[in-house]
């Protein structure tokens, strides 16, 4: 009992018993155990207290009954000792005891209260055994037996009290046990070898189920086990190991030790080498020297693989890689060190290493010993290494100050508040904060509202961007209490509620669960109310909220965006002059934050426009603020994946305001607005107005920001957008844009890729920029990149390429790098864009190329794979696959494989089409492939005439003039002279024989000539 | 009311409304009037003493919604300034002040006084034990309700007391207020909320009739 209660009991001040588990279970066995002596050993029962056990009771005299002499408040019972004394004596509050009788007599009477007894009784006799037993006790010799059986029973009491105090220790003990576990064998690897160490060993060798070896009322203290470490150069060292490190003790031996030999002497160190290195000298020398070799060995294996084949086959000793790396080293390094095994010595050739060693090593121990003087860290409190708690040094704070809060100056306290700590420590796996919030969260739920703010302010104290504390708020069932709060009345609960609620709805587990729980409802009625802190506040939530689509669609049942607009509703003044202003500023920016996330779906958009928030974020976004701008411009360019914010955007004159903003110093804002001018600019007047704001400029030198990826993808995207005007170009080469962009090319994610792709294609539309792209050295990267995945990527690439083909100079370069066969295996990719533009790509490539045919020749299935892709049902794609193959029927032997591939009724196929497009380049495959055989007569049976014909009454003049020339090479053909005459041809091609354009004049005359030819031909075999 | 009173009230007003900044005279009348209004209430009153204790308690009971006894005595001690156990019409007004309108460095100190049960200027662990012990209200059977409370004590100990000597003087308070202004009223609520303001000075600015 006196080991127990000293020991385990965890007392605050000098006679108060804490109120925790430990304790609790604690007076419930000594309560236990009092009542039933009673009963089981009568005799011990009976045996008379030297002293008698006085306490503070809460009973009074009409507790008691008739045995009982009761005199006005006084008690006393019947039975007397020898001396004359009473066996209970009571005077309230006062109350003496003389025997376990009484005891269990009183405990009985005491009934429900009887905890409460024991509990006094055990505060107010701090040695019970001395007072029951005598002093005598203490050296040992009973005077009578009984006094000695009640001894035995009081020990067996004593050790079961202990039993039960580790079971609240003991799984902390667990771990740190294995942990130990395994350096201790570690260092049973160094016995015996000369320059370690001569033995160690454990003082006990039985092994508690916890993995402990200390006894029982040391384990409560957190030791773990004792050691007899013997090195070489000093005399046996006695070792404590326990939770919160490794020391030396006072001389704890395999027979025991008195108690006072488990106190500490000298440092605490986190593990046994490092106290050994700073114990024993010779150890440290040579273990240093060890890790020396370790780790010359690490940095040398490789140049010396002859050594490594000793290390790890010769001597039997593979490494084995599930082993703790540590002593996976160790025992490497020892056999480095000890040449005396057999049939390592002579493959060992001294090597450079060792000479090397020899020399440096002392230089290496001194830095060694300086390091192990700092290890040992006087601070009891320390973290051990293999406590396998994930604590952070900012919750260790915190629990020092709570401990030293609760610490009443008294010694024994102090003990028990590292306990308690070590405790929390070493728990689990979850860091204390966890059980603290966990902890916290309880008593929200059951404080009233003082109390609610109080814990809500400790709350926000704990990291709450940390994922610990989030998940542990919303474990605790946290999330539910404060949404709940959020339904009050109280602001202040308010207020702290939506404070936590922002920070940790930033982790999306816990946004998720809020949404889940309807709290987005709940914080868009908060909109309404007149407390600005409380907007803010609500609308930061529904920012970080309004991450999923289901929840933004929910902001926006509940009438948020609306609300959200108002909150918009301010003027931004450059230096709000009062504090009114400046809550006005913050609820504006509150609420923009919160549209930002809300815009990210199609309807909200609507939504957000329809509440008339663009006159607003104009409005703000002149504000000077980049708090402010931030979200405001983000919204924007959210939005402007919408034509109808791309209107007002340049109606409502943000474009001046976009580019001016571009100026600014702060990264996010550019990227913003550079990506709302990406967005916008397909838009000719935006265009202009960016320029004319003298946003060009502003926008390359964005580009040296290379290492900013978003920002470099907006600011290209928005360069290419710009460039689609030709005047822009021109302003953009004067900033030697097309140089800094074709250094883009390179090492760039594919968001930038496209743009500065895209970019280049409309530089190139300008002859003399694709010369500046091919001596930059952009075609190599160009054609690099045909060989990706990204679709988007893959049509700007082939775009460039195409628009620099053009020029021979660039389609040298294209032709040596292969870059026609690439784009040629690119119309194999099922992207019909990617098809189409591969097609456009082909055409000046074959234009340009020297011994074109040849080269399409050599593409193995390659005129196949065109002519298929005359199937497709894409506008695009037929498009520019007949301008293709326009170009490629240029060259007869092609003309015939694609004739044998079937081009003929294919195309003859298309021409029904009405596009106009289509009809011009369809029309140029016609005239190009009625070159070859039969081909013409062919178009006529396939029924292409007729519909070709009527292309003449098209407006595009550009059809009327590669309809022609068709027409002029299918006239060729007698038969399709009659249908043309039949389908009324002449008239129109006679009208376009007065046209302005020659080719189009000549080829109508050569046409009608034909026709003409035929009819007299006619007349003549007719009338001869 | 006699002329003789009414003058008197008048130079009441004007003298009052100098000292307490908050109020302009018509209010500060106003707010005389109500007061003898409610005065003139109790039967058997020796004249210009003003309110008693229970009176007191009652109306900020139900004028302003506080409901903790221990807060409710403490803030009839803090209007109480010459501690006869009544509030005068001076004290009354004074106390309105800040009570209604009272600056975050007023209030601070409002309700510092009012949390510093025995006035030895520092809230002390006791003090602050004895003010929050019903503030776990539904606690489950099994827990110690004391432990709690006791938990919440050092939470706030620990979030305001900056001299490290297990009690919160008025400078902590402050500090602690200053950097949270939520814990202004962490031992109890002690001020009315904005709603019982704002009908308490509808009640009494517009209601009435023009004097």
């Amino acid at each position: 009992m006196g080991v127990a209660l000293t020991r385990a009991a965890q007392w605050t001040g000098p006679a108060r018993l804490k109120d925790t588990p430990a304790n609790e279970a604690l007076v419930r066995a000594v309560a236990a155990f009092v009542e039933q002596l009673g009963s089981r050993h009568p005799r011990e029962a009976e045996c008379v207290f030297q002293e008698p056990l006085r306490w503070r009771t809460a009973l009074g005299a009409s507790d008691f009954q008739t045995e009982y002499d009761i005199s006005g408040p006084t008690v006393q019972s019947r039975e007397r000792d020898e001396a004359g004394r009473p066996l209970l004596h009571l005077s309230p509050p006062d109350v003496s005891v003389l025997t376990f009788s009484q005891l269990s007599e009183l405990l009985q009477v005491a009934e429900n209260k009887k905890l409460e007894e024991v509990r006094a009784c055990l505060e107010a006799n701090r040695d019970p055994l001395v007072q029951i037993l005598g002093p005598e006790i203490e050296q040992k010799d009973m005077p009578s037996e009984l006094k000695s059986r009640l001894l035995a029973l009081l020990q067996q009491l004593d050790s079961d009290l202990l039993r039960l105090s580790i079971e609240h220790v003991s799984p902390n003990a667990k771990k740190s046990s294995e942990a130990l576990k395994s350096e201790v064998e570690l260092l049973w690897t160094f016995c015996g070898d000369e320059n370690l160490l001569k033995s160690v060993k454990y003082t006990s060798d039985y092994v508690f189920p916890n993995g402990c070896r200390s006894p029982p009322w040391r384990q409560v203290h957190g030791d773990i086990c004792h050691l007899l470490v013997q090195p070489y150069d000093i005399e046996v060292l006695h070792i404590t190991c326990s939770i919160s490190g490794v020391f030396l003790n006072m001389g704890v031996t395999q027979e025991g030790a008195e108690e006072s030999m488990y106190d500490r002497r000298g440092d605490l160190y986190e593990g046994l080498v490092s106290l050994l290195a700073a114990t024993s000298p010779h150890f440290a020398k040579n273990v240093s020297r060890q890790d020396f070799t370790v780790l010359e060995d690490s940095s040398s294996t490789q140049n010396n693989p002859h050594v490594e084949s000793v290390d790890t086959g010769n001597c039997g000793q593979a490494q084995r890689p599930d082993e703790h790396r540590e002593k996976n080293v160790h025992e490497k390094a020892r056999q480095w060190l000890g040449p005396n095994k057999p049939g390592c010595t002579k493959k060992l050739e001294p090597s450079s290493k060792w000479s090397k060693l020899g020399l440096s090593s002392p230089k290496w121990e001194a830095e060694k010993k300086k390091k192990m003087r700092k290890t040992p860290q006087p601070d009891v409190r320390r973290k051990t290494n293999f406590s396998g708690s994930s604590l952070h040094g900012q919750s260790t704070q915190r629990i020092k100050t709570t401990s030293d809060d609760f610490s009443e100056s008294s010694s024994e306290s102090e003990e028990d508040e590292e306990l308690t700590e070590r405790r929390t420590e070493t728990n689990s796996d979850l860091p204390s904060e966890y059980w603290q919030i966990q902890k916290l969260v309880k008593y929200m739920k059951w404080g009233n509202q003082t109390a609610t703010v109080i814990v809500l302010c400790a709350l926000r104290d704990f990291n709450l961007a940390q994922e610990t504390c989030q998940l542990a708020i919303r474990d605790a069932g946290g999330l539910e209490v404060l949404l709940n709060l959020l339904g009050t009345e109280e602001v202040k609960c308010m207020i702290g509620s939506l404070m936590i609620l922002k920070e940790i709805s930033r982790n999306s587990q816990n946004s998720k669960a809020i949404a889940d729980l309807g709290g987005l409802q709940t914080m868009v009625d908060i909109l309404d109310s007149p407390n600005k802190d409380l907007k803010c506040l609500a609308a930061e939530t529904i920012a970080n909220v309004a991450k999923f689509r289901k929840d933004r669609r929910s902001v926006r049942k509940h009438g948020g965006i609306s609300r959200l607009v108002e909150l918009l509703d301010c003027v931004p003044d450059p230096s709000p002059s009062t504090l009114q202003k400046q809550r006005d500023v913050e609820v504006a920016r509150c609420g923009a934050l919160a549209l930002w996330s809300c815009s990210k779906s199609t309807k909200n958009k609507e939504a957000v426009r329809r509440a008339g928030a663009i006159p607003l974020l104009a409005r703000l976004l002149k504000s000077p603020h980049e708090n402010m701008l931030i979200p405001v411009v983000a919204t924007l360019q959210e939005c402007a994946s919408e034509p109808s914010y791309r209107v007002a955007i340049q109606t409502e004159g943000m474009i001046e305001d976009l580019v001016k903003n571009l100026s600014r110093e702060n990264q996010e804002l550019q990227m913003h607005c550079a990506s709302a001018i990406f967005k916008c600019a397909q838009d000719k007047r935006t265009r202009d107005l960016v320029q004319q704001y003298g946003g060009l400029e502003p926008l390359v030198s964005l580009l040296s920001h290379s290492e900013n990826k978003q920002l470099l993808a907006a600011s290209t995207g928005a360069i290419w957008k710009c460039s689609l005007s030709m005047e822009n170009v021109a302003k953009f080469e004067e900033y030697n844009t097309l140089e800094i962009l074709v250094k883009l090319l390179t090492n760039q994610p594919e968001e930038v890729l496209v743009n500065v792709a895209g970019a280049l294609g409309e530089f190139a539309r300008k002859p003399a920029n694709r010369v500046t792209i091919n001596n930059c050295g952009g075609i190599p990267p160009l054609v690099n990149l045909l060989t990706g995945t990204n679709q988007a990527l893959l049509v700007n690439v082939t775009c460039a390429l195409g628009a620099c083909a053009s020029e021979s100079k660039c389609m040298g370069t294209i032709d040596s790098l292969d870059g026609v066969r690439l784009l040629w295996s690119l119309l194999k990719n099922p992207n019909p864009d990617v098809q189409a533009s591969a097609a456009w790509a082909i055409c000046p490539c074959i234009e340009n190329a020297k011994d074109a045919g040849e080269m399409v020749r050599s593409f193995v299935g390659g005129l196949e794979l065109i002519v298929n892709l005359l199937k497709s049902s894409h506008l695009e794609v037929l498009t520019s696959v007949c301008a293709a193959i326009g170009n490629i029927a240029k060259d007869k032997e092609n003309l015939a494989i694609i004739t044998d591939h079937r081009v003929v009724p294919m195309l003859a196929k298309l021409t029904h089409t009405n596009d106009d497009t289509l009809r011009r380049y369809l029309a140029g495959a016609v005239e190009h492939c009625c070159t070859w055989g039969t081909n013409c007569a062919m178009f006529g049976e396939e029924g292409a005439v007729a519909p070709l014909v009527r292309y003449l009454k098209s407006t595009d003049p550009a059809v009327h003039q590669a309809t022609a020339l068709a027409l002029y090479q299918l006239s060729k053909d007698p038969n399709n002279c009659i249908n043309m005459y039949e389908n009324g041809v002449v008239k129109p091609l006679v009208d376009m024989m007065g046209s302005t354009d020659e080719v189009l004049q000549e080829a109508a005359a050569r046409c009608v000539r034909n026709i003409r030819l035929l009819a007299l031909a006619n007349e003549k075999a007719r009338y001869g | 009311m006699s002329a003789a009173s009414r003058k008197a009230a008048e130079s009441l007003a004007e003298s009052l409304s100098k000292q307490v900044k908050h109020f302009s005279r018509t209010e500060t009348r106003r707010l005389i009037h109500q007061f003898e209004g409610r005065c003139g209430q109790q039967p058997g009153r020796r004249a210009g003493s003003g309110l008693d204790r229970g009176q007191f308690r009652n109306m900020l009971h139900r004028t302003f919604g506080l409901t903790h006894d221990i807060i409710m005595d403490r803030v009839f001690s803090v209007f109480d300034r010459d501690n006869d156990g009544y509030i005068g019409v001076r004290e009354w007004i004074a106390g309105l002040a800040v009570f209604l309108r009272g600056s975050l460095d007023e209030k601070i100190k409002f309700c510092f006084e009012v949390y510093d049960l025995n006035g030895d200027g520092a809230i002390s662990r006791e003090e602050m034990f004895h003010m929050l012990k019903w503030s776990l209200s539904r606690q489950p059977a099994e827990e110690d309700p004391e432990e709690g409370i006791k938990d919440l004590v050092e939470i706030v100990l620990k979030k305001m007391d900056h001299g490290h000597n297990s009690k919160v003087s008025y400078a902590d308070f402050e500090k602690t207020v200053r950097e949270e202004n939520l814990l202004l009223e962490a031992f109890g609520t002690c001020l009315p909320n904005a709603k019982s303001i704002q009908a308490f000075e509808q009640q009494t600015f517009q209601d009435l009739p023009q004097l």
